[in-house]
């Protein structure tokens, strides 16, 4: 038993237990923040020190330590990190639970970490369920009506998402008889045929756990919750949610897909083409209905739902081509990295604004350039990003995701992917619109904590970096990607 | 490696607009300063690139002053600038257009530091798309301008500002996502994004992933939207018109021409065997565009709007030149881009000048201006006449070869009855000039613009170098055609004519 391979996790769960803990004794609550960071760069670092090892296998084949798995705890890491810094101002107004907050925040990326390690079907959902729990709270951490609402709302959908999640691991376990994704796909392989298309339990298994997760990453149709939790949850949660909980919903139905259903190849084919379809609605239904809103927040909401398109272009690629393609994997993976800076870095810009405005209404934004220029320009910069305007990160993501869709023979998607990128430009631009053009509603500057300025710094560096020169992640995310095996 | 000229006079306007959102002091002055000399410096680089350009016949098809680094390894992509007989013309004009401009804009108060970092971003992004040869390079460079362009028209802008820098962007991002699937595909069928080993490959030998033809077509969306082809043009009258002064004279002048620089250089190069097929069709757009872009600016009364469908018009050459085929036709329309790219931007200018002088540009209310500011009235004339194609102007250099060059074309049939149907555009715009010059400078003198100013030493000096350089490729088309001729050659050797 290598426990060493399982220490960025153990590392994360003591801080998460450390910050609950000193909670009792602090009075200085900022000190928690700065402890909930440092755990997480603790983590990190134990994860870049085991980048390019071999692949390796703890708890009886429940969890791998691949450079796949690796990439994504760096990601849900640096995710919680900007999440983190981005909370204290937020947290700061809390009269209580303050501790409560940044563990849960912990606990939430620990099973984000989990999600993307698992490789049998009972770990990811007790990883998913860890995660998921953390979120419900958090959502309603504010105790207003709406973000009641929203939690109650999140809470009731998920749970349903969860079970019908686990009725899908049922059906295929009892058509497979195991629980490992390995295993299952050997069963599976070795099945005939015929025995494979004529059983319906497999079919309905895997279009269950479609479903299942298709609630994670908010892909229409089981996107119903998006904007209403987005818009009542704290901010700095919904940042949270809109990347950490997607990207780990992407890792969990690569791993669970690709390995467990990769071959044989009419499966294959199959759900892909469930996923191509969903990707084509969810891009074009999550931005038209972007276009009417006034609440930035749910307008971000859904934006996300047509940015799961996106990436599912992504996993139709998969579906097309299993056994030659990486580029549809590794086009997942560093869509998710440049989706995770510019939307966090959105957020974040939105979180400072809101602070001094107390509104997250887009005309209240009128005239930023003169209350706070840098601010401006950052939103302005991640929503271009969004659009997918070079020289933002979205452009090379979209770039390098659609590519892979082009080689493998789903030009109609990608097509469909390219229109809905100029609709998306319409409502993202009216943000930057009114920020540019808009009359300031006061004189009055809106200031910016320092650890938001770090944040939004962050941010938007890695919105440049990756769209600029992008090779080096490419290519980690690429190295990634070639792990996942059948 | 040797001096990389062309990465500074791309990046240099960058680094000034850095410099100028970094300034602590944002005194107007220091500021348009600044800027003329962001741009200064690239415009003399460029010049000096003309003098160092080996013109012999022995450089035909040459990539010249080339600058190759590998940029992003998983996608086999390189940052990859070169000129050649095609581009470095075009270089030049956008870094003149681009000094021109700062000088233009010396009045602008409202938001002087956004304003110029704007047109300087402008700047950089245009020359990037004209001296990349790798097609994620390109496309980097033609969407960037998107941006600065967006904001121009919509804060400096008149009229229907918002409504027209919109339209702008949908339009053009709509063109430019077909292109993005149009390069996909390309790559995907060759594994490369090299334009140079694109032209010199055959196609055929590949197997594509979609028709050959149909990447062709998706390619040629984007720069017909930008060029523009009728019926993809109703995104120009709004954009020309309702864009401040120097975003006109950028639109018209350098910007629009990305469109038909990258037919020849995409379309037609990697392509010739499509591009002989459908020459026909896109012939036949040609001349509906330079007679329905005529016979709707015959009707304008805005001063600026009948500039700008007049644009639409002088294109519709360029598309016939382009897809005529010939040796003869393609010099001509590349060197019909460099003219329309002065005289239109000399005619936005002056149609600039006069509004803020005068204060009007409705043509129903002008009348008699030639007494009351007649430098104005001479250059405007000068730039109106270049526009109609009077000898001795560049514009009738141009024009002249383009229809010399596709009546003579060999490359598709019936090209003669096209020819001589767009040689009536040129008839409409002797109309539409002369009856806009009349309308405006001639007739009886209104006392109500008794007051208005004249052009001061700053506007003559910039007039000045317009019109010299009008005349210059008037007098002496040698001096471009020559370099052109070196990098049409290997095209039209690709085409077998």
């Amino acid at each position: 038993m290598n426990l060493e391979l399982f220490i960025p996790e153990l590392s994360l769960a003591a801080f998460a237990i450390a910050v609950v803990l000193l909670d009792l004794f602090i009075q200085r609550k900022g000190l928690l923040a700065v402890i909930s960071l440092v755990g997480l760069v603790v983590a990190a670092g134990f994860t870049i020190a085991m980048w390019g090892g071999s692949p390796q296998a703890i708890f009886n084949n429940m969890l791998a330590v691949d450079s796949f798995a690796l990439f994504f705890k760096l990601l849900f890491l640096g995710i919680a990190a900007l999440v983190i810094l981005a909370s204290t101002d937020y947290v700061a107004k809390f009269a209580r639970f303050q501790g409560e907050y940044y563990a849960l925040v912990l606990l939430s990326a620990l099973g984000m970490m989990l999600m993307a390690a698992t490789t049998e079907l009972i770990a990811i959902y007790i990883a998913l369920e860890l995660t998921s729990i953390s979120l419900y709270i958090l959502v309603g951490f504010l105790k207003d009506p709406k973000s009641t609402e929203a939690s109650l709302k999140y809470l009731l959908l998920g749970a349903i998402a969860s079970a019908v999640l686990l009725y899908g691991m049922a059906l295929v376990f009892g058509v497979t008889g195991k629980t490992q994704l390995g295993e299952i796909a050997q069963v599976i392989q070795a099945m005939s045929l015929q025995a494979t298309s004529a059983n319906p339990a497999l079919i309905l298994g895997i279009v269950l756990l479609v479903a299942g997760f298709g609630f994670k990453i908010a892909a229409v149709p089981f996107h119903m919750w998006v904007p209403d939790v987005y818009e009542g949850a704290p901010t700095p949660i919904t940042a949270f949610l809109s990347v950490g909980s997607k990207a780990a919903g992407f890792a969990i139905i690569l791993r669970v897909f690709y390995s467990a259903f990769g071959l044989p190849e009419w499966l294959s084919l199959n759900w892909g083409l469930i996923f191509a379809v969903l990707a084509a609605v969810g891009m074009t239904l999550g931005n038209v209905a972007a276009l009417p809103q006034t609440n930035i927040k749910r307008m971000l909401g859904y934006s996300s739902i047509a940015q799961a398109g996106y990436l599912m272009v992504g996993l139709a690629t998969v579906g097309a081509s299993p056994t030659a393609d990486v580029l549809g994997r590794s086009g997942v993976l560093f869509f998710l990295a440049s989706y995770a800076v510019a939307n966090l870095g959105a957020f974040i810009a939105i979180i400072a604004i809101s602070n001094k405005l107390d509104s997250d209404l887009i005309q209240d934004y009128s005239g930023m350039i003169k209350r706070a220029p840098w601010l401006a320009i950052a939103l302005s910069l991640c929503l271009i990003s969004l659009i997918g305007i070079p020289p933002a990160a979205g452009f090379m993501a979209k770039f390098y995701i659609f590519s892979g869709g082009v080689q493998n023979g789903l030009l109609w998607l990608v097509i469909i992917a390219v229109l809905n990128s100029v609709i998306s430009a319409y409502y993202y631009l009216r943000v930057v619109k009114v920020m540019w053009l808009g009359e300031p509603a006061s004189e009055e500057k809106v200031p910016s904590s320092g650890a938001l300025r770090v944040a939004l710094s962050l941010s938007c560096l890695g919105v440049l970096l990756l769209g600029i020169i992008p090779g080096y992640i490419m290519k980690m995310a690429e190295a990634a990607a070639k792990m996942l095996t059948f | 490696m040797s001096f990389p000229y062309l990465t500074i006079i791309i990046f240099l306007p960058v680094a000034g607009a850095i410099l100028i959102a970094l300034l602590k002091n944002s005194h107007p002055r220091l500021i348009r300063y600044l800027a003329a000399i962001f741009t200064f410096v690239p415009l003399a680089l460029a010049v000096t690139l003309f003098c160092n350009f080996d013109k012999s016949l022995a450089a035909a098809g040459l990539i010249q002053f080339e600058e190759k680094l590998l940029w992003i390894a998983p996608l086999n992509a390189f940052y990859h600038l070169g000129v050649d007989g095609l581009s470095l013309p075009l270089v030049i004009l956008t870094a003149f257009l681009g000094f021109m401009v700062v000088l233009i804009s010396w009045k602008i108060d409202l938001r002087v530091r956004e304003y110029f970092v704007w047109l300087l971003l402008l700047e950089t992004s245009i020359l990037g798309v004209f001296c990349s040869l790798d097609l994620l390079l390109f496309f980097i460079f033609w969407e960037i301008e998107v941006i600065p362009m967006y904001f121009l028209i919509s804060i400096w802008g008149s009229g229907r500002k918002e409504y027209s820098a919109i339209k702008y962007v949908v339009y053009t991002l709509f063109g430019s996502a077909l292109m993005l699937a149009g390069i996909l595909s390309l790559y995907f069928t060759t594994g490369s994004l090299s334009m140079v080993e694109l032209a010199q490959s055959e196609l055929g030998a590949f197997t594509a992933v979609i028709p050959v033809a149909a990447i062709f077509f998706l390619l040629l969306a984007g720069f017909a939207v930008k060029l523009p082809v009728v019926p993809l043009h109703t995104w120009l009258p709004d954009a020309h018109t309702d864009a401040p002064t120097a975003g006109s004279v950028m639109l018209a002048g350098a910007l629009i021409k990305m469109g038909g620089y990258g037919m020849i250089r995409v379309c037609v190069s990697i392509f010739p065997q499509v591009a002989t097929n459908y020459a026909p069709l896109l012939v036949t757009l040609a001349v509906i565009s330079v007679l329905y872009g005529a016979a709707i600016t015959l009707r304008q009364t805005d001063l600026k709007r009948l500039i700008a469908y007049s644009s639409v018009s002088h294109m519709g050459f360029v598309l016939l030149g382009i897809f005529a085929l010939g040796q003869v036709s393609l010099t001509g329309a590349a060197l019909q881009m460099v003219s329309h790219g002065l005289i239109t931007g000399l005619l936005f200018a002056m149609a600039g000048l006069t509004m803020h002088n005068v204060g009007e540009r409705d043509l129903s209310k002008l009348g008699g201006l030639a007494r009351q500011i007649p430098i104005i009235a001479v250059i405007f004339s000068i730039a109106g006449l270049g526009g109609l194609g009077l000898p001795t102007t560049s514009g009738f250099a141009a024009e002249f070869l383009i229809f010399v060059g596709s009546f003579s074309s060999t490359a598709v049939s019936g090209i003669q009855v096209y020819t001589i149907l767009a040689v009536i555009g040129v008839v409409l715009a002797a109309g539409y000039i002369l009856w806009m010059l009349q309308r405006a400078f001639y007739g009886p003198v209104l006392e109500q613009y008794n007051g208005a100013k004249d052009a001061d030493t700053l506007e003559r000096v910039y007039m000045f170098a317009f019109v010299a350089l009008i005349m210059l490729v008037g007098i002496y088309p040698a001096i471009l055609t020559d370099i052109i001729k070196l990098g049409i050659s290997p095209i039209t050797g690709l085409l077998g004519g």
